[in-house]
């Protein structure tokens, strides 16, 4: 049996809890990442398994169909199709990386610890900002690795573009963090989780502009594209990279042609505004459905 | 400052058709260790969920540390630790880890905390595991570092909602070693004159031989209190002790006890046995009656009424048949085997 130390060692020194505020709020959070943190420095399997699928997209896609492109005599111009799949298979790895660390905290609730957080005397949006700002973390790092491979697909080392990317990836991640733990908060089953990456992060991947440019789409298809809040977060990535890239205004014309509206071309400040204004109603709907469920 | 740990008055909490509690008052004194009892199903979850501000009364008021759980639910929440039935730490992270975890959620203050982190974990003697991950404790291990947990903040109560279901008998008998110390540790805090920080130990159990380790106990049945008070007054209601003496002369000691305390006795199994209220404290008299009366006294035993026949007095059923007429669905592990 464990030796049990002196009862009276437990009154030695007090501990205050202090009223809530803003402070309070800033350290729940700030520990809940710190967590996210600690996780993914011990799940380096993680880290890797989760580079296989957007290197597979990037060269052996971005290969295979350049090729089947040129011999079948399209004109890709100046931009081989790696390099423009370059930003959209950056996103399609956030996309990924931070709808499961959104839908992680299924297994929070599955093994209890779901519960020591929420009945914790801090606000539930105190716990969410935490978990969406550890999610968008861990895919903004893992995305560092293929920033790295930027030269091998024609893409230059530049700096500012680096760390524009980094910002834009960030939030985007951020976004999708928030809806993940938004379809998350009323799955009770880890099983269930699954189904919902494939039955909605997948079709966000097809419907975002991430494959392929969103100019001279059939119609369905161009209402798809614009419904979805992922396009928007793609598109300035595109942007970015595209600003960097020495090609022609036609060819830009071609591979990035922006998202326009009827006649209305989206600029890309308006683009991180609405990407904002989605990660906000996401991770709002998110908290009101956990405060509900528990 | 003297307000009652816990106050409720007239508690209700209905679930669509179900009445889950029906009509409670309660009040438990700072630094008690109050246990609640009853078959599973019985009320018991509801009303602890109700007084850690989880689940909302439907009627009547309840008042934890002198503050509503309605009303001032976050202050309630910053007085209080919790100890739930399943587990809820984070088996990755370290024993300290969870702790630190739990400092920071609950605002602990830094220049305190770490030393309060040993000082819980020395107390329930996982100080030299605080490194290891907690997937790699022993169940016993994992419920006394929740217990550290839920006191890590200087809560004024600590409610533990069957703290020892699934464990094996020696874990729980240390479990309730380390609870009755925190009592203990109270006392001390008094006779020194310190400040009343009072731990005051709130746990529901339905193992009717835990609840010998409390103070008072309340014994619910379909939602309502149907006994409360001390587990000696309680077995004293139920019935009297059963004072077996061995004597040289059986015939004697009859005539001697009737005489003396107009008792009748009997002889069972070569022994004089009579039945008074309180068992140990008619013995020293019946010595003294006997011995006058020159009759030798070879051996003495009390035997006490248990709990459970206190509950098969308020119930008119054993807690087993209780828990097995309401099927293995209610039973906790079940639960959580369907999700819930």
């Amino acid at each position: 049996m464990t030796q049990l130390e002196d009862p009276r060692a437990l009154r030695v020194e007090a501990v205050r809890v202090p009223q809530s505020g803003l402070v309070t709020e800033a350290r729940a959070a700030s520990v809940v990442w710190q967590r996210e943190m600690i996780r993914f420095g011990k799940d380096r399997a993680r880290i890797l398994s989760s580079l296989a699928q957007p290197l597979l997209f990037l060269f052996v896609l971005g290969s295979g169909l350049g090729s089947l492109l040129s011999s079948a005599g399209g004109r890709s111009g100046g931009v081989a199709l790696p390099t423009f799949l370059f930003p959209g298979v950056l996103a399609i790895s956030v996309l990924f990386t931070a709808a499961f660390s959104g839908i992680s905290i299924v297994w929070d609730r599955e093994f209890g610890f779901l519960r020591e957080m929420l009945v914790a005397p801090v606000s539930t949006t105190s716990i969410l900002v935490g978990k969406a700002v550890g999610g968008a973390t861990v895919a903004t790092l893992q995305c560092v690795l293929l920033l790295a491979l930027a030269g091998l697909v024609g893409v230059p080392y530049d700096p500012l573009m680096f760390l524009e990317l980094l910002c834009l990836i960030f939030l985007m991640a951020f976004m999708i963090c928030a809806l993940g733990l938004m379809l998350a908060a009323r799955l009770k089953q880890v099983q269930t989780a699954m189904p919902m990456v494939q039955l909605i992060i997948t079709p966000l991947m097809f419907l975002s502009g991430a494959l392929f440019p969103l100019g001279n789409l059939p119609t369905w298809l161009t209402i798809l594209t614009h419904v979805n809040p992922m396009t928007y977060a793609v598109e300035p990535l595109r942007h970015v990279v595209f600003d960097r890239l020495d090609v022609s205004a036609a060819d830009r014309a071609r591979f990035d042609p922006g998202i326009s509206w009827g006649s209305f071309a989206v600029p890309t400040w308006l683009e991180i505004v609405l990407t904002v204004v989605f990660s906000v109603l996401l991770l709002g709907l998110a908290v009101t459905r956990f405060r509900r469920t528990d | 400052m003297d307000a009652p740990a816990v106050e409720v008055r007239g508690l209700t909490k209905r679930y669509g058709e179900v009445e889950a509690v029906r009509g409670i008052d309660l009040e438990v004194a700072r630094g008690e260790t109050f246990g609640f009892l009853g078959p599973n199903g019985a009320g018991k979850s509801t009303t602890i969920n109700i007084l850690c501000t989880l689940v909302e009364p439907t009627g009547g008021t309840a008042a934890v540390a002198g503050l509503d759980v309605v009303a001032d639910r976050a202050a309630v929440r910053r007085r209080i630790g919790l100890v739930f039935q399943e587990p809820t730490l984070d088996g990755p992270m370290s024993g300290e880890q969870n702790l630190r975890f739990h400092g920071e959620l609950y605002g602990v203050d830094r220049r305190t905390a770490a030393a309060r982190r040993e000082e819980v974990l020395r107390t329930v003697g996982l100080w030299e595991r605080r490194a290891d991950p907690v997937s790699t404790y022993s169940g016993g291990m994992r419920r006394r570092l929740e217990i550290a947990r839920g006191l890590l903040h200087s809560p004024q109560v600590l409610f533990l909602d069957e703290p020892t279901i699934g464990l094996d008998p020696q874990t729980r008998a240390s479990i309730w070693n380390y609870l009755a110390r925190l009592g203990e540790a109270e006392e001390i805090a008094l006779a020194s004159g310190a400040t009343g920080r009072g731990v005051t130990v709130f746990v529901t159990t339905h193992y009717m031989d835990e609840a010998e380790n409390c103070d008072r106990i309340a014994i619910m049945n379909e939602g309502r209190i149907v006994a409360l008070d001390t587990p000696e007054a309680l077995k004293a209601q139920v019935g009297a002790d059963r004072v077996v003496v061995g004597t040289d002369d059986d015939e004697a000691a009859l005539v001697v006890i009737r005489r003396e305390f107009g008792l009748e006795a009997a002889v069972h199994e070569g022994a004089v046995t009579v039945s008074v209220p309180k068992g140990a404290e008619f013995v020293p008299r019946l010595f003294a009656a006997l011995t006058a009366d020159g009759v030798g006294v070879r051996s003495v035993a009390v035997t006490r009424p248990s709990l459970d026949d206190v509950f098969l007095a308020h119930t008119g059923t054993t807690l087993r048949d209780a828990e097995a007429s309401r099927g293995p669905s209610m039973h906790p592990m079940a639960m959580r085997m369907r999700g819930r």
